[in-house]
């Protein structure tokens, strides 16, 4: 059946999901759940008998910026998000990428998305990811039960951390009703160091050396010379960016240090505030490759290993998280992708192409991700197919 | 404390049980004797105590996957251990179960500063990671006031935290993969060198899951390159209030302190006492400030913090002019514990975290319960995130004073969450809060936890009686039916 075809229910209070939820199980019927919707390329689900859509469950319950604290429902959007933690000198300190022009999707990146597909941004190298700033939730698991894990404090080691079980776990184990995230002060200022005509080895090599200086690195990226030539930069050669984030004299002091940590890696130049944000909402939203046909590959692989997967495979390559995360355009047979990267300790999920999008776990880890999955979703209700564990 | 009741049947299998372990971990790795046992009655709450069936302590993953096989083939419990250093009972044993020390595995596999991770044995204690890289200026940074002694193993299993979390986190965002056998022998590896890993999070709930779930054999931590400097400050104000609101205005200010500590008078008292660190006894409030990084932003942001703490009226500022000083300010506060231990001849710590906003509210109820209670109270405060440690001071020689010690506990840690905060910021459930769970969480929440654990350990033999309120079978959990939130759940006995 077309997805379109599909009824799509928009419930506006939790006791809502919880009964359509509820009602689905008993039914025998499967649902696709949703946020904005952005995401639904990746991992498609195919054989749901009807989409659950959070989208009106879009409040901001509680947000206390002395706390470092937000409670929403899951369809708030993140940019609505952006804005108001910004009005309070705040930020999402894991920067969630938005992705809709990379996906050709319409619609709004929301923050139940965000944390469902534990999707971070370049700051993830110093601040960590999405799961690392998730708190605390309810949610209505596929057995219909409303249930709560974690807290709004923090600090908490209450139970298990279930929070980290639901980022990450695309809307397969429970749909999320109201979450709770971390907020930190957004930065003072911020400045890039640029880096010019350096091959990938030599890059991941800059990076890691920036990475093990105490400087607080905050990005550190990659574009070989093919991407580097894509809009919107359209360099002439390759481009490697650290970025340092912080009050005034101490991102001055550390952006000193780098560059003479950094001397025999050739010329440098320096982005200044407004140039180094816009700079990386570019890396951000990949928007090199925004346009891009064919198959679509984010690779997950140890940081000093990334410059390998674009050197064993054919295609055009950004690394972020000083190589630890690889975009990749690769028209290679998947299997040879998958096999690649997994010799290399990593693993790739296909944004878009003719192939499964998660990668399928193996022996007992692989029994145990199945068991987890029917603790909270023994009947298959939520989002059918969409990972490999469910 | 309620233990599971004891199968005695097992008891009596004792002889057989110590061959059997004696088969897969020759030598001198496995201890039946009575005195030998002895050491491993108890934890860091050593208020309560319990001989084990026998202590096991292998020395290779193949060993431990042996022992656990073998045990869940024979229905017996396990009881994990590290160090033993846990404040919440993490590691009681039971009557008729095994400890399963994980003392033996104590090497540093690998150190990779390419990509900025150690590969540890999980019986390293934490402080030795950090001995073992920061000759090449790196550290590990989650720091618990026992990381001379506790292990990396028991800080998984803890999620355990430290007076830098406001800054760096707790484990869980310090670890990127383990090694982790299963209660049925079998082994999974999660996580990895790399940020992302393939599948659900399962190292995430691995991570805080005391001991229940699996047991580690291979920790792969991050490192982080050691800030070029540290300062703090030492900052007293006449209440409690002035104190807590400069903690607010600082965060407001956009500083994320490494470390943002506080000590009311008592403890401020008691520690002062013990080291004489030059605390202001008079003070009401002590703050310990502690910024990182190149010495610019350290002067820079003390800048800040001084004008805050000035403006909110502070007694005492003042601001470490060398590392000794910085070490001195620190001194009283690591020792807080201790110093506590001096002006009673035990005392009983609590953790549980609170929205920072309420802390005058509640430090001014648990005064008013000490009083009620007759017993005496020092608050230590991780202030940036919320985690209040009161320290109550009772005898435990003066028959009724350790039971009323833990009532007030219990009294504490019920305000915390009533007031929108949690049990345990960082020592855990353990058997210590077990009991208090429903405070937080109710039989729907904890049946979605304890069907979490029948995923990994479907016989609950690893360490059971901790962390939930009632022993559910898995099969019963697998039955309870709710429909539209009415939750029909079967009355089982509590143990």
């Amino acid at each position: 059946m077309l997805k379109d075809a599909l009824k799509t229910e928009r419930p506006t209070s939790a006791d809502q999901v919880l009964e359509l939820v509820a009602d689905a199980g008993a039914a025998g019927r499967r649902l696709e759940i949703i946020g904005g919707g952005t995401k639904r390329s990746i991992g498609r689900v195919t054989n749901a008998d009807a989409v659950l859509s959070l989208a009106k469950l879009d409040t901001v319950i509680d947000y206390a910026p002395e706390e470092l604290v937000l409670t929403a429902q899951p369809g708030a959007k993140l940019a609505d998000l952006e804005r108001l933690v910004a009005a309070e000198g705040q930020m999402l300190p894991f920067e969630p990428p938005h992705l809709i022009r990379l996906l050709g999707a319409k619609g709004d990146p929301t923050l139940g998305g965000a944390l469902a597909a534990n999707l971070s941004g370049p700051r993830r190298i110093r601040a960590g990811a999405a799961r690392d700033h998730f708190l605390g939730f309810e949610a209505v698991t596929g057995r219909g039960e409303a249930m709560k894990a974690g807290g709004k404090v923090v600090k908490n080691v209450t139970g298990y951390d279930l929070s980290k079980l639901m980022a990450g776990s695309w809307g397969t184990l429970a749909v999320l009703t109201e979450v709770t995230i971390k907020v930190l002060p957004a930065a003072r200022t911020e400045v890039t160091l640029l880096f010019f005509g350096l091959d990938d080895a030599k890059a991941c090599a800059v990076m890691a050396t920036a990475m093990n200086a105490p400087v607080e690195l905050s990005g550190a990226t990659h574009l070989p010379a093919a991407t580097a030539a894509r809009a919107p930069l359209k360099g002439e050669m390759a481009v490697t960016a650290l970025r340092l984030e912080g009050f005034e004299a101490s991102v001055a002091t550390r952006a000193e240090g780098l560059a003479i940590a950094l001397k025999g890696f050739g010329q440098g130049a320096q982005l200044d505030a407004e140039h180094s944000r816009a700079f990386w909402v570019q890396v951000r939203e990949v928007e090199a490759f925004h346009g891009a046909k064919g198959p679509l590959w984010r690779i997950s692989v140890p940081p000093a290993s990334g410059w390998r997967v674009a050197e064993a495979l054919a295609g055009v390559a950004l690394y972020d998280w000083a190589g630890g995360l690889v975009w990749l355009l690769s028209q290679d047979d998947p299997a040879k992708i998958r096999a690649t990267v997994g010799a290399l300790g990593g693993h790739a999920v296909c944004y878009r192409g003719r192939t499964p999008a998660f990668e399928p776990l193996g022996g007992p880890l692989a029994a145990l991700s199945a068991r987890v999955k029917a603790a909270f979703d023994p009947k298959g209700v939520l989002n059918p197919g969409r990972m490999a564990e469910g | 404390m309620r233990m599971p009741a004891p199968d005695q049947a097992l008891i009596a299998r004792k002889a057989e049980i110590v061959r059997a372990l004696q088969r897969i971990v020759p030598g001198e790795g496995v201890i039946g004797d009575a005195s030998g046992l002895i050491p491993f009655q108890s934890d860091g709450l050593s208020a309560y105590r319990q001989t084990p069936l026998a202590v096991v302590l292998p020395e290779t993953t193949a060993q431990v996957c042996a022992v656990l096989a073998w045990c869940q083939a024979n229905g017996v419990k396990v009881v994990p251990r590290g160090a033993g250093t846990s404040l919440s009972g993490g590691a009681l044993p039971l009557q008729d179960g095994v400890v399963l020390g994980m003392a033996k595995f104590n090497r540093v596999l690998e150190v990779d500063y390419e990509n900025r991770c150690a590969l540890v044995q999980p019986g390293v204690t934490n402080l030795a990671i950090t001995n073992a890289v920061q000759a090449d200026g790196f550290y590990y940074a989650p720091d618990p006031s026992s990381q001379i002694a506790c292990t990396i193993g028991g800080n998984v299993a803890e999620n355990s935290g430290g007076v830098h979390c406001l800054k760096y986190g707790l484990t869980t965002n310090n670890v990127l993969g383990c090694e982790l056998v299963l209660m049925s022998g079998e082994v999974v590896r999660l996580g990895g060198k790399g940020f992302d890993a393939a599948g659900y999070d399962l190292m995430g709930v691995v991570t805080g899951s005391e001991g229940l779930l699996g047991v580690v054999t291979e920790v792969t931590v991050r490192l982080l390159p050691t800030p070029e400097t540290a300062r703090a400050l030492l900052l007293g104000f006449p209440t409690v209030e002035a104190a807590g609101a400069t903690v607010g205005d600082i965060i407001a200010a956009g500083v994320i302190p490494a470390g943002l500590e506080m000590m009311d008078n008592p403890a401020i008292v008691a520690a002062e006492a013990f080291v004489g660190a030059g605390y202001p006894t008079e003070a009401a409030a002590l703050l310990i400030v502690e910024l990182d990084g190149p010495e610019a932003e350290c002067s820079e942001l003390a800048g800040h913090v001084r004008a805050i703490a000035n403006a909110r009226g502070a007694t005492s500022i003042q601001v470490s002019q060398s590392e000794a000083e910085r070490l001195a300010f620190w001194a009283g506060r690591k020792a807080a514990f201790p110093a506590v231990g001096r002006i009673a001849p035990d005392y009983y710590c609590m953790d549980g975290t609170i929205p920072r906003r309420q802390l005058p509210h509640v430090l001014t109820r648990i005064t008013e319960m000490a009083e009620s209670y007759g017993l005496g109270v020092a608050n230590v405060f991780h202030a940036g995130d919320g985690n209040l440690h009161p320290l109550i001071l009772y005898d435990a020689d003066q028959p009724g004073q350790l039971e009323k010690a833990e009532a007030f506990g219990a009294d504490i840690l019920k305000l915390c969450v009533a007031v929108g905060g949690v049990l345990t910021g960082e020592h855990g459930v353990g058997v210590e809060k077990r009991d208090l769970m429903g405070e937080m969480f109710n039989e729907t929440d904890l049946a979605c936890q304890q069907r979490v654990k029948c995923a990994f350990d479907p016989d609950l033999l690893l360490n059971p009686g901790k962390v939930f309120p009632r022993l559910h079978r898995c099969a019963e959990l697998g039955r309870v039916h709710v429909h539209r939130g009415q939750v029909a759940f079967p009355e089982l006995p509590r143990f």
